[in-house]
């Protein structure tokens, strides 16, 4: 495994971005009960935050033409170093700088090797909640799916 | 003269407590909460976020219970609030195409890839007020039913044989314009026009949209398509160089289509408006498209002959919380400003009435003579 300041450095790492993205979605009793269940707790120091600010979402003219400014939304986000050297980011909508925090220790212990199962696991939570409310709003859809049907009309 | 200026400091502290009271109402009742307004009052939530032009629901539900259900003054309390945070950077543009969609309805496909999804509308109820509601009766579970295939955007199917306009380009060299950090200029270009419009108030982009329908400005438009949904919203984080989600937003997209004869330098072909809201508001996103598209004379060589399609007219009066401050000062103290008018009223008042009882006389000495 590459060591975390060489991983950072790297173009596009889908691992990491998949995993951050799901970290951003995961639920503060998510990531507080995987942080009590981690056997060996890393001492964790601040580097930035965790703090609210804003980003600007940005919309495309005619949904894939050039962007424009649609309207701002709400972003907590955090970065922390473990005592083993690792940074970690944690950013997500909304004003909960817990989570924020706990996100950012997350994607470091992600890097780091060891801790690696407990934080597959959380991941693996998060994702299977995910999927799940995903497809059951899918299916809610779905049924209001309309079935059209031709009338015959006229004489037999 | 003095002016009495001091002496309201009193009033205004046992105002506010009293609005206080007033809101908080009977104390019998339970206090209602931010997550029961965020559950179970959504819509006015959705309207509130996306007229501030910022997306938080809990914000913006404490908005709502905090202006007691004013819904402009629920986005001025959440406007004012966005300008005490810092800005931490623009998103990637969201992918309204891979959106989860929740619904989606064409007026010019029946069958089209993805199909006709209703969703939770308002549409084909009858409007009727509902008692059940006051019994606060058990509610059914949703029907379910297995998904089927990806949710196509029309606009690719008419793209197909190049009759309609491509999704929007800006000019070449054209840099994306941002109200919130440059002062409004005319003419202004479609970004920033559309930016505008997205947070504009849905009354007067409503009432704008239907004036178009009615033949002030008209564009013969149609219902491409109208899909809510969640989309991802991405942020770079330079420290890493790519984009990584920072989790989903719902929108309401509408892609009008309307009808053009075509030019001498464009062939004839459908052309388009574009909406696009925070939460779930198909009439803002509708309305916005209309009057994107009726915005676009420069474009189609289309004369100005109607408010929906001049630009200084609906952008500059489009904010709510702008307009509210402009035509709410006027019940703030002009005691100054008025004892001047009075007093030049007066004085006119005395020459007009000095000059006319000339005249009275003299015609009264006429009619003698």
């Amino acid at each position: 495994m590459m060591d975390a300041k060489l991983k950072q450095e790297s173009p596009p790492d889908p691992a990491r971005k998949n995993a951050m993205g799901l970290l951003a979605r995961a639920t503060l009793d998510e990531l507080n009960a995987a942080w009590e269940a981690l056997a060996d707790k890393p001492d964790v120091h601040p580097v930035r935050g965790p703090e609210t600010g804003l980003v600007m979402v940005r919309g495309r003219i005619g949904g894939g033409g050039d962007p424009f400014n649609l309207g701002e939304a709400t972003v907590s986000r955090a970065t922390i170093r473990l005592s083993t050297g690792e940074i970690g980011h944690g950013q997500l909508l909304g004003t909960d700088r817990q989570r924020a925090r706990l996100a950012a220790i997350f994607d470091a212990l992600a890097q780091r090797d060891g801790n690696s199962a407990e934080v597959e696991a959380l991941l693996g939570r998060v994702a299977d909640r995910l999927a799940q409310e995903e497809r059951r709003k899918a299916e809610e859809t779905a049924a209001t799916r309309v079935d059209f049907f031709t009338m015959v009309r006229g004489d037999d | 003269m003095y002016v009495a200026v001091k002496g309201g400091e009193t009033a205004i502290a046992n105002a506010h407590r009293l609005l206080a009271d007033r809101r908080r109402g009977d104390r019998n009742l339970p206090s209602i909460t931010i997550d029961q307004v965020v559950e179970q009052l959504g819509l006015a939530v959705d309207r509130v976020m996306a007229e501030a032009s910022l997306y938080d629901r809990a914000l913006a539900a404490l908005a709502v219970r905090q202006a007691r259900g004013d819904m402009i003054e629920a986005i001025f309390i959440l406007r004012a609030y966005r300008t005490t945070l810092p800005r931490f950077g623009y998103s990637e543009p969201v992918d309204t195409a891979n959106m989860k969609v929740e619904r989606r309805v064409s007026a010019t496909y029946k069958d089209l890839p993805g199909g006709q999804l209703l969703g939770p509308t308002f549409d084909y109820t009858h409007r009727l007020l509902d008692p059940s509601l006051i019994a606060d009766e058990a509610v059914e579970e949703p029907a379910v039913k297995e998904p089927g295939e990806h949710v196509m955007r029309v606009s690719d199917i008419l793209d197909g044989e190049g009759l309609i306009e491509g999704d929007g380009q800006m000019p070449e060299g054209h840099v994306m314009g941002d109200l919130t950090r440059e002062p409004m200029e005319f003419p202004m270009a479609r970004d920033l026009r559309l930016q505008a419009l997205a947070r504009g108030d849905e009354g007067f982009l409503l009432a704008l949209a239907y004036s178009t329908q009615r033949g002030y400005g008209r564009t013969h438009p149609f219902v491409g398509e109208v899909r809510i949904g969640e989309v991802e919203v991405e942020l770079d984080l330079p420290e890493l160089g790519f984009a990584v989600s920072l989790g989903t937003i719902r929108v309401t997209e509408c892609q009008m289509v309307n009808q053009f004869m075509g030019s001498a330098k464009q062939p004839p072909q459908f052309t388009r408006g574009y909406g696009l809201v925070f939460g779930q508001s198909e009439r803002k996103a509708m309305s916005m498209s209309l009057v994107d598209r009726a915005l676009r004379t420069d474009e189609f060589n289309e004369d100005i002959v109607a408010p929906a399609q001049d630009q200084e007219f609906v952008i500059s009066h489009a904010d709510n919380v702008q307009a509210t401050g402009f035509v709410e000062h006027l019940k703030l103290p002009h005691y100054v400003d008025f004892q001047a008018e009075l007093d030049l009223v007066r004085r006119m008042r005395r020459d007009y009435d000095a000059a006319n009882s000339g005249e009275t006389a003299k015609e009264q000495r006429e009619a003698a003579e």
